[in-house]
């Protein structure tokens, strides 16, 4: 076991070294951040003064391991176009992105679940098809079109609902929160429901599949047999079976969502750590750049590197396959 | 898997056809086929597709204009609405024109042409990648398939989104940029089907007949081991194809994938995108339904073809 989760945490700190490496160096392809910082109009003297202030005079391998030190102590440059600390510029941005994915992940569950037992009971009636019909053109359809065709719809056609920014927030212990104000609700409302769609077409694939084997078994079968209805037997019964599998997915779709929330906070103007990620790369600043994608990698291999080792807890057989491997 | 009634026709012809990666598809063909007929929805997708790269093919010659000749665009027909004509009366914009004067049918079919040509090439590039690496793992074993699955499990527990934005972010924006992190995204796909598929196939007699001839490794793998192994990534493939064109089109339309100057149908939507709120949508919306047509199509195709290709989903 111990060999297990050494081997494991190894791991991932080979991918996070990697990461940074690849980072790094890729950055100083995308362009020349000394002509974009610093104006044409400037001296020869101000200008290497400028270029030595931002340590670009440096070699590429001592500019490398200054980052890496620096990232240790999670310093990761200053942003080029807001002269504020990456990591602070990022952190600031995190709980509009949070907010977005939970409030995406909620709907997902709230209405896929309902959806993929109604798609199970009815499997063969036209309501069922018509459902698996909808999640079927919900992994279709391009998250970004959908959200322009909401916008079209909701904004533009009908004026109900705004579409850009957080509206009206509420500080709740010092984070800034949109979903306890009517207008930062229907601010969210739109961005929410775009994001939760590639969710929902998921939930209500596996919530059917799993309620559908669920229906056969034994114990359904008997509660039928003791008389109860069947609210209570899908309710009580099925439910609890068909939850963790879901739940399970779900948690591990959380991830994806804040990767995904970039396309949504792009289109919604929602100030979210994935429009600030796309307007960096645009002016080419560097430092948030680098600091946004270190960032999210940390996240995703430490979700990776927690489910790996609760697994292995759960299950013997994976580490057991993973020493034999 | 392991034993279906094709299997004997299936491991046959290898030795008589060749290197030939289309006589082991035969069988699976034919039920392909067969199974198409009796879905009225696969085979209306297969004919929308269908239409929809021939006429992807056919634009240079079909569509009402050439949009990226600067010459015969006219500032004065920008942004109008569909089914008006041109200011000089030659032509009539069926799909309405953009903020240059384009018209947007023929900016579409070239959008299509440049999205499939991305989509596809990626894909089968990926394949070859994928599949290469797949084999090698399975057959050389050891260190190198420890390697190449490690790294592949790694890949697949990022979103496909992030890892092409991490590549582009890098990298910058251009064509050949956008097929390398599209071929990045999905070679781990193809790699862990390949492997697995190649280890129940090395099981088998007919391998340990070549092996007991003789035969050089290389002769092994390709013209014994890797016919047997296609038939499992064609389903992957069609299904990836579609994956591919949506990912491109958000990438453009994020401003990270195509230049301007071949924009695909997620740029073109991109570019519209701004003129939405003051209701001209057809610059929009047009190149959405043509991408939505498409990836539906294509998954709907995708999605048969994995029913009639499984004999475990069979149930009719």
């Amino acid at each position: 076991m111990l060999r297990f989760v050494i081997g494991r945490v190894w791991q991932s700190l080979v991918v996070l070294f990697l990461m940074s490496l690849l980072v790094f160096v890729g950055v100083y392809a995308i362009g020349n951040p000394v002509d974009i910082f610093i104006s044409p109009q400037t001296t020869q003297a101000e200008r290497a003064a400028a270029i030595a202030e931002l340590g670009l005079d440096q070699p590429l391998w001592t500019q490398y391991f200054r980052f890496l030190g620096q990232a240790l102590t999670g310093d990761l440059g200053r942003s080029f176009a807001y002269a504020t600390p990456a990591v602070t510029l990022i952190l600031e941005r995190l709980p509009a992105t949070l907010e977005l994915a939970v409030s995406a992940l909620v709907l997902s569950v709230v209405v896929g679940v309902p959806l993929g037992v109604w798609a199970a009971l009815h499997r063969d009636r036209w309501i069922g098809k018509s459902i698996m019909g909808l999640s079927i053109l919900g992994f279709s359809l391009p998250t970004f079109w959908v959200g322009l065709m909401l916008i079209m719809l909701f904004s533009v056609g009908l004026g109900w609902l705004p579409s850009s920014g957080r509206g009206e927030t509420v500080p709740v212990f010092g984070v800034p929160l949109s979903i306890l104000t009517v207008d930062g609700l229907r601010h969210l409302l739109l961005p929410a429901c775009n994001l939760a769609l590639f969710n929902t077409a998921l939930v209500i694939r596996l919530t059917r599949s799993g309620a559908q084997e669920a229906l056969l078994q034994d114990y359904v079968k008997f509660a039928r047999a003791k008389g109860l209805r069947r609210p209570r037997i899908i309710g009580v019964h099925v439910m609890k079976n068909i939850l963790i599998p879901v739940l399970t997915v779900i948690a591990l779709q959380f991830g994806a969502l804040i990767a995904f929330a970039i396309v949504t906070e792009t289109i919604y103007a929602w100030p979210g750590m994935g429009k600030l990620i796309i307007d960096s790369i645009r002016v080419l600043d560097r430092p948030v750049v680098v600091a946004y994608l270190m960032l999210t990698v940390t996240i995703f291999v430490l979700i990776n590197l927690a489910v790996d080792l609760l697994y292995s807890v759960l299950d013997p057989r994976v580490r057991l396959a993973d020493l034999k491997g | 898997m392991t034993a279906h009634p094709e299997d004997p026709a299936r491991s046959l012809p290898p030795a008589a056809a060749g290197a030939d990666a289309q006589a082991p598809l035969e069988t699976p063909l034919q039920r392909f086929v067969q199974g198409y007929r009796s879905s009225t929805t696969a085979m209306a997708a297969l004919a929308v597709l269908a239409l929809l790269l021939l006429l992807a093919l056919l634009c240079p010659w079909i569509s009402p204009q050439n949009p990226y000749d600067l010459s015969v665009l006219d500032v004065l027909d920008s942004r109008l609405p569909p089914g008006e004509r041109s200011g000089d009366g030659k032509m009539i914009f069926w799909l309405g024109s953009d903020e240059q004067g384009r018209d947007m049918l023929s900016a579409i079919l070239y959008g299509l042409r440049t999205s499939l040509a991305v989509g596809v090439s990626s894909t089968l590039l990926a394949l070859a990648l994928g599949l290469g690496l797949g084999l090698t793992a399975a057959y050389a074993g050891g260190r190198a398939q420890v390697l190449i699955m490690r790294l592949a499990d790694i890949q697949l527990s990022f979103p496909p989104i992030l890892i092409a934005l991490i590549l582009l972010a890098l990298t910058g924006p251009g064509l050949g940029k956008i097929v390398i992190a599209l071929v990045a995204v999905q070679w781990a796909y193809y790699a862990r089907t390949a492997r697995s598929t190649a280890l129940v196939e090395l099981g088998k007699e007919y391998i340990e007949a070549a092996r007991g001839l003789r035969l050089s490794a290389a002769r092994i793998v390709f013209r014994h081991l890797l016919p047997n192994c296609v038939p499992p990534l064609t389903i992957i493939c069609a299904m990836q194809v579609a994956a591919a064109i949506s990912l491109e089109a958000t990438l453009s339309f994020l401003g990270l994938g195509l230049p301007p100057t071949e924009p695909s149908l997620g740029l073109l939507i991109a570019n519209g995108s701004q003129y939405l709120m003051s209701g001209k949508y057809w610059i929009s919306v047009f190149p959405g339904v043509a991408l939505l047509v498409l990836i539906v199509c294509i998954n709907l195709v995708a999605d048969h073809l994995r029913d009639v290709l499984n004999p475990r989903l069979q149930t009719h």
